[in-house]
């Protein structure tokens, strides 16, 4: 009980690109400007899977970086969030049925949101953050 | 012996440091934020972010060294913890002060520094590594001016014991403002303690854009924690050796306690801004610009206080 309080105040959350056209990282990226300012709610980006709460996963998932996207899940302390940003991640989005892709991340690792959006606007992401945060 | 207890785990030793440190290092993430043109976290953001680090798993690394990478984050809190017990003794009552007390403050204050070597080279990351080796090059840097800075004044007044440097400030005046000699070691001991804190532009061993976080990068939960609380102690803890050696110490009766206070946040804020307007260094920089610069730069004020400046 104590544990969720506290880390539903303070989610530091780890940037994972796997294959994406590099359009929803740079709107993640926006989150974090002076106009939307994530820290206000606490949230931080870090740059080691081993402080952070919930990864912000972009891209479908591609041959080459699929075993290293269940390692890094692996390495993440509990308890453990993912948030799907992004159409390709959600379900394949435009490389659905390509011949390199192995999947939307959740046939990879159990997901806990979706925001949908090719790329969606940093009000959706901060929008689906918010509901994991409830959800908790 | 239970008021030494006390002394060492309530006041003025481990929970207060920890409690101003947590909010101090709130101040200076809200002020970063303002600089940035942004609104920056809620005051109590560093207890929380604590108390979630302390709830998270712990994972030892395999090939990891367990003893040192269990114990490092510990060894970094106690010392910053006796570092601050002490130097707060000594301005609440100057007749607490021991011979060479402050040989025992500027070794208690490597303590941290050592912490993060051993956790970071026993934590088997080649990243974790790659800073513990550039912490360990900018101890070497920043130490011998920190020394010699710290000496100056003590020289002056010739005598080993914080107590009495804070005494003779209470009759003459801050050091500061009445010697010449003390303003430049007061100069290069801002300096260096920038350096001590690891923050910018002296932040080369965690490097967030290019080593991660260089020696946490694999820590997490309760350990991190640790590590955290003890940055967060450091910032209270350096700023009041400073001002005890340079600005006249911290007293705390009537008006004397708000200029104590202003002392400290001046120092805070000077960090703070240094810290925002400014690149990161190499590490081949900072040792030239603490070997070269600052080093012949306190000679100076060692033998402008021979001298009796
Ligand atoms: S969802 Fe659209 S913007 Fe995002 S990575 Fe896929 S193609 Fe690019």
């Amino acid at each position: 009980m104590n544990k969720l309080w506290a880390l539903k105040k303070s989610i530091w959350v780890y940037h994972l690109c796997s294959g994406s056209c590099n359009n929803c990282d740079i709107e993640i990226l926006d989150c974090l400007t002076p106009k939307f300012d994530l820290e206000r709610f606490g949230i931080l980006l870090v740059g080691s899977i081993r402080h952070a709460d919930a990864i912000l996963a972009t891209g479908s998932i591609s041959r080459k970086a699929l075993p290293r996207i269940k390692r890094v899940y692996e390495q993440m302390p509990q308890p453990k969030l993912v948030i799907a940003v992004g159409g390709c991640a959600c379900s394949g989005g435009i490389f659905k049925n390509a011949y390199n892709i192995v999947g939307p991340f959740d046939k990879i690792v159990p997901v806990t949101a979706y925001v949908p959006g090719c790329p969606p606007k940093p009000e959706a992401i901060i929008d689906g953050v918010v509901k994991v945060i409830n959800s908790l | 012996m239970a008021a030494n207890i006390f002394y060492f785990i309530v006041f003025p030793g481990f929970l207060f440091t920890a409690v101003v440190g947590l909010l101090v290092s709130w101040v200076d993430r809200k002020i970063t934020a303002r600089i940035q043109w942004r609104v920056g976290p809620p005051w109590y953001q560093n207890f929380v972010d604590f108390f979630k680090l302390l709830g998270k798993e712990t994972i030892v690394p395999r090939g990891a060294g367990r003893i040192g990478f269990l114990f490092a984050p510990l060894m970094g809190l106690i010392g910053v913890t006796l570092v601050s017990l002490i130097l707060w003794q000594m301005n609440l009552n100057p007749n607490r002060s021991f011979m060479g007390d402050v040989i025992v403050l500027i070794y208690l204050s490597i303590l941290p520094a050592l912490a993060i070597i051993i956790g970071g080279s026993s934590s088997a990351n080649p990243l974790g590594a790659i800073g513990a080796s550039r912490e360990m090059k900018l101890i070497l840097a920043d130490e011998l001016p920190f020394i010699m800075a710290i000496f100056t004044p003590l020289v002056k007044i010739g005598s080993l014991k914080v107590g009495s440097i804070i005494t003779y400030q209470l009759n003459h005046g801050m050091m500061f403002t009445h010697h010449l000699s003390s303003v430049i070691a007061l100069v290069v001991a801002f300096l260096c303690m920038q350096a001590k804190l690891t923050l910018v532009p002296f932040d080369i061993p965690e490097a967030e854009q290019e080593i991660m976080a260089g020696p946490y990068i694999e820590y997490s939960g309760p350990l991190l924690a640790l590590f955290k609380l003890t940055r967060a102690m450091m910032l209270f803890a350096m700023p009041v050796f400073l001002i005890t050696i340079f600005l006249g110490g911290m007293q705390f009766n009537g008006w004397a306690s708000g200029w104590s206070v202003v002392k400290y946040l001046v120092i805070l804020i000077l960090i703070i801004l240094l810290k925002n307007t400014n690149p990161r260094l190499r590490i081949d920089q900072a040792l030239k610009f603490f070997w070269l610069r600052m080093f012949p730069l306190s000679c100076i004020g060692f033998v402008l206080a021979l001298l009796g400046l």
